[in-house]
């Protein structure tokens, strides 16, 4: 049954699940830091409290957070066809994925700001620092770690979600995985499809930790 | 005309339990290139005040002058630029754990735009100041306490500022390490004329190093003067406690430090268990060795629930009978111990 046009398969099928797993964690951060970083600093014991703009944002963050992924995706298809023109195929899923990982990103982001000390944001406020350099220079410098450490959280649970989409074409090994392990029974090719998802998540996990520990001078 | 001018400041707090009145009525003036502590228990308000100087609280009523300009009336902008000149420091320190040691003197000077090549020229000279110039690469996890704090010194420092406030800046600091911290700040009082708020428990800190004194009590200042006239004189309640407090340690430390400085004979310390303290071996051993010994201290301790004692003595000059006479002190039962050596330090 290994044929080359089933290795071909599965090679562009790592591939594909790369470039989705690590294009919606770029996306994801893109629009989860700065919101994460919003959640934390108008919370009540932040840098500039305002109730109501984290109220706000805490409720929407909620929201999408208990939408179950596969439902989601549905969802959302009439949308993924507006943003890229198709539902399926691994671009397609990116969509789906993004939005799902904004507000996970959002809350790891807002949890490694909040264990900054309070004493150094004080200190850099007793300097004379406006807020958007101790954003910038403070919180996210001193809660780097954390953050690095939640960013490969993330990833491992981009990763997973990327395999589900699998379920209604969305590329990538999960969708080999769905096709020929589910549909066709070839229960080989999905072993092999599970095996390279979970050395991919330990690869992913060992960078992200090894980063972490390396820049981390506590 | 005084360099920071408090007038009739409150302070309020909303809490869940209802309004807190963190400060009531505080006034206070302080002049330029002085030292002033102000003291109190803790929940007194000074922290509060403290930080009401530089406006990282901003006082419910009441008026913070500092050189003449009311910090109340500024904008936001102007705040953060008066800001730099009144340095702070503080009980931990609060340094930038991620950034090592030259890097978070530096941060105030980016603060101010400085270009990183002046900023790092100007680091250095301030950590040789402190006494750092060879940390410059380490990161404040591998510092003592001590060190720590002279980083935030040097921190504090690099902004060329008028006002240094010192939040309990010693207060998770060892006697001896609080000492050294005490000198530096007096040292920087002299050469640059930097005028320091000290907010202390401690009323060693205040009678080391300050010229005058506040005394508060639950967001009020009770009493206010001159460190000698305050400490030869105490009018108010909390005053005299927290002196009680301070000769209790003071008069310890001070017979300590007595015993290290006489440099006599040989010293020793004896230590007596439950069985031997009734036994007179001290005067036995006069009357044996016919060579007078001299009691630098004597205690007794309860511990646990067994009276133990402890002498310090100290041997005639160039006796020859010391070691024989150390041997029958232990031959009767008595513990001897090293006298501790860092009482002069």
């Amino acid at each position: 049954m290994w044929t080359p046009e089933i290795n071909e398969m599965i090679i562009r099928g790592i591939g594909e699940t790369l470039y989705m797993t690590l294009l919606s964690t770029i996306i994801g951060y893109l629009f989860g830091l700065p919101l994460g970083v919003c959640l934390a600093i108008t919370d009540s014991d932040g840098l500039t409290p305002n109730k109501i703009i984290y109220k706000i944002l805490d409720v929407i963050v909620n929201i999408t957070r208990s939408i179950p992924f596969l439902i989601l995706l549905i969802l959302l298809i009439p949308f993924t066809r507006l943003v890229v023109g198709r539902s399926t195929g691994s671009t397609a899923t990116v969509v789906p994925l993004v939005v799902a990982a904004i507000p996970f990103i959002a809350r790891m982001v807002e949890s490694s700001i909040k264990e900054v000390d309070h004493g150094v944001i004080e200190a850099a406020r007793s300097m004379g620092a406006g807020n958007i350099r101790i954003i910038l220079k403070v919180l996210i410098v001193e809660a780097r770690t954390s953050l690095i450490t939640g960013m490969t959280i993330a990833i491992g649970t981009i990763l997973g979600y990327s395999a589900m989409a699998g379920a209604v074409g969305g590329g990538g090994l999960g969708d080999i995985a769905v096709r020929y392990g589910y549909y066709r029974y070839k229960s080989d090719i999905m072993i092999v499809t599970v095996i390279l998802l979970i050395i991919l998540v330990q690869i992913f996990q060992t960078i992200g930790m090894i980063t972490a520990s390396k820049l981390n001078k506590r | 005309m005084a360099e920071i001018l408090i007038e009739h400041l409150n302070k309020t707090f909303q809490t869940k339990e209802g309004t807190v009145d963190a400060l009531k009525d505080v006034n206070l003036s302080v002049e330029k290139g002085d030292i002033y502590g102000i003291i109190g228990m803790s929940g007194a308000g000074k922290s509060t005040l403290v930080r009401c100087i530089n406006f990282l609280e901003k006082p419910t009523s009441g008026n913070v002058i500092i050189n003449g300009k009311n910090l109340a009336k500024l904008k936001k902008k102007e705040l953060q630029k008066q800001r730099e000149s009144i340095a702070m420091i503080f009980q931990h320190f609060n340094l930038l754990m991620q950034k090592n040691v030259l890097e978070n003197v530096c941060f105030p000077l980016y603060i101010q735009k400085k270009s990183k090549k002046d900023a790092r020229k100007r680091a250095k000279e301030l950590l040789e100041i402190v006494g750092l110039a060879d940390k410059i690469k380490a990161y404040p996890s591998q510092l003592s306490g001590g060190q720590k704090q002279r980083v935030a010194i040097a921190r504090a420092l690099a902004s060329e500022p008028d006002i240094l406030l010192c939040d309990e800046a010693t207060s998770a600091l060892d006697p001896q390490t609080t000492t050294s911290i005490l000198e530096l700040l007096k040292d920087i009082n002299k050469k640059f004329g930097i005028t320091i708020v000290i907010i202390t428990h401690q009323m060693s800190v205040v009678r080391e190093i300050c010229s005058h004194v506040a005394i508060m009590k639950s967001g009020s200042i009770v009493e206010t003067g001159n460190v000698d006239e305050v400490f030869a004189h105490p009018k108010s309640s909390v005053a005299k406690e927290l002196l009680k407090k301070d000769t209790l340690s003071d008069s310890d430390n001070k017979i300590i430090q007595e015993v290290g400085n006489i440099k006599h004979g040989e010293k020793i310390r004896i230590i007596f268990s439950e069985n031997s303290a009734f036994e007179p071996v001290i005067a036995n051993l006069i009357l044996k060795y016919k060579e007078p010994v001299n009691i630098l201290r004597a205690s007794t301790k309860n511990v646990g629930g067994i009276a133990k004692g402890e002498m310090i003595l100290e041997f005639k000059k160039d006796s020859t009978q010391v070691d024989a006479m150390k041997e029958y002190i232990q031959r009767s039962g008595v513990e001897i111990g090293e006298v501790i050596s860092d009482v002069d330090a």
